[in-house]
């Protein structure tokens, strides 16, 4: 069953009737005691990564998230939590990942949010892309990015520049996509973290 | 490649889907969320909802339908209409809403657009604009095009852009209805003046105008409603040939 790390940054109505039309189980997760009720967790987020960090500090979970060893999925800014600094704020995240989350500089070719339908290609085997294939458009709504990184990039995506839209390192993965919005492909790997 | 976007629009009011021709005469087409999923399943990368609802109860009936989209429909979606205060975001925001879309209450009152930005993220907020030429500028419109206001078209659009609007959703009332194409030349000015994504609105009847407003104006996303309700044009026929001429889509 999945824990879902609540600390009021943005909705997770989606995200939880995303998995109720999967039939995956889940459950909130508001202290400390609640970690051992679930076999994996999912640290949502959506709007700005410094005032996200700073709410998730204050329900004081961080270390606890920082010393997890079941399957964690950081979606969009929870992902970005996972980094070790955002410019978005200047702000010191969880520093799970050795990468930093950058502002993509915009213009009146690439306008910024990156707002739609882009192509993810993985770029190391992992069952959480499993029955998705390479190229697959998953649905982005971001303003920051998370730099590319051959040890940590689980699968790219290019706008403006190459970046992570997806992250790995040991149980903890993030995405930058939401796949509780990307048709089936999201749900396919919504379905995919279940059994990790 | 990032795609460019299709956005079938469903005007609501209490409860059930209407299209307006010029926005005056209003014809049922159906319910918001069967049509929703219908058009989720044909490939329709966005959906947009304008409530035209007119009672006290109306936020409660937004809240409502955001929340059955929400629960059943897997891509991500707009709400617009009478969005007024902060309180209306926070509830729609809560009920499952990706984006809402402002028109009216932003320029009375253009602050609200720094507040909500501030308060859920640029990417979180839409500005509508409704656009007709008057005396050869381009002059905001109120109360679907009926009431002119004081601003030009393209200023309130770069105010808005600067205020934190993520995404401009622009409607050429000059356009709207009619079915003889996008406003093409005025959209492209506002693309290339802008730094947010610009959503097309306004005067498609045919596939070749979809070809075109992506072609001439480069915009992210072109939005209609009668020609997808009343099924002249197919979701999936349209980006097999948007395709054909190159232009970026994503097919199901």
């Amino acid at each position: 069953m999945i824990g879902i790390i609540t600390y009021g940054a943005g909705n997770i109505f989606s995200l939880t009737a995303a998995l109720g039309r999967l039939g995956i189980p889940y459950g909130m997760i508001n202290k400390e005691e609640d970690f051992e009720l679930y076999d994996r967790y999912i640290i949502p987020g959506v709007g700005h990564a410094g005032t996200a960090m700073a709410k998730l500090e204050h329900t004081g979970l961080v270390p606890k998230i920082k010393a997890l060893k079941k399957p964690t999925l950081g979606i969009c800014v929870g992902m970005q939590l996972l980094t070790a600094h955002s410019e978005e704020g200047d702000a010191k995240m969880l520093d799970i990942f050795p990468v930093r989350t950058l502002k993509f500089d915009g213009n009146t070719e690439f306008k910024v949010p990156h707002t739609g339908w882009n192509q993810v290609f993985p770029e190391m085997e992992n069952p959480l892309f499993e029955n998705i294939p390479a190229g697959s458009h998953f649905y982005f709504v971001h303003s920051y990015f998370i730099e590319y990184n051959k040890a940590y990039t689980l699968a790219s995506t290019t706008y403006i520049n190459q970046f992570s839209a997806s992250i790995w390192r040991d149980n903890f993965y993030g995405v930058q996509f939401h796949p509780e919005k990307s048709g089936t492909y999201g749900e396919t790997l919504l379905m995919n973290f279940s059994k990790l | 490649m990032l795609s460019k976007r299709i956005i079938p629009c469903l005007d609501v009011k209490d409860g059930r889907t209407v299209k307006g021709v010029n926005f005056v005469d209003l014809r049922d087409a159906g319910d918001p969320v069967e049509l929703a999923w219908n058009y989720s399943r044909q490939g329709a990368d966005e959906l947009v909802f304008l409530d035209i609802t007119a009672t006290v109860e109306r936020r409660k009936t937004m809240v409502d339908l955001v929340k059955s989209v929400a629960r059943q429909i897997n891509i991500p979606f707009t709400i617009g209409g009478g969005i007024n205060e902060i309180a209306d975001a926070d509830a729609l925001l809560n009920a499952g809403a990706d984006k809402i879309s402002i028109n009216s209450a932003a320029v009375r009152n253009p602050a609200l657009i720094d507040e909500l930005a501030k308060a859920f993220g640029v990417q979180f907020v839409v500005i509508a604009v409704d656009t007709r030429s008057m005396n050869g500028k381009n002059i905001v419109h109120l109360n679907g095009g009926r009431v002119p206001t004081e601003k030009e078209t393209m200023d309130w659009i770069l105010e808005a852009e600067t205020r934190g609007a993520g995404e401009i959703l622009l409607t050429s009332m000059d356009h709207d209805g009619t079915k003889a194409g996008f406003d093409n030349v005025f959209l492209k000015q506002v693309n290339d003046a802008v730094n947010i994504p610009v959503i097309a609105s306004g005067g498609a009847g045919n596939v070749q105008h979809f070809i075109d407003v992506f072609e001439q104006s480069n915009v992210d996303a072109a939005l209609a409603a009668s020609v997808f309700h009343y099924g002249e044009i197919l979701i999936p026929d349209l980006k097999k040939i948007l395709k054909q001429h190159k232009i970026e889509v994503r097919e199901v």
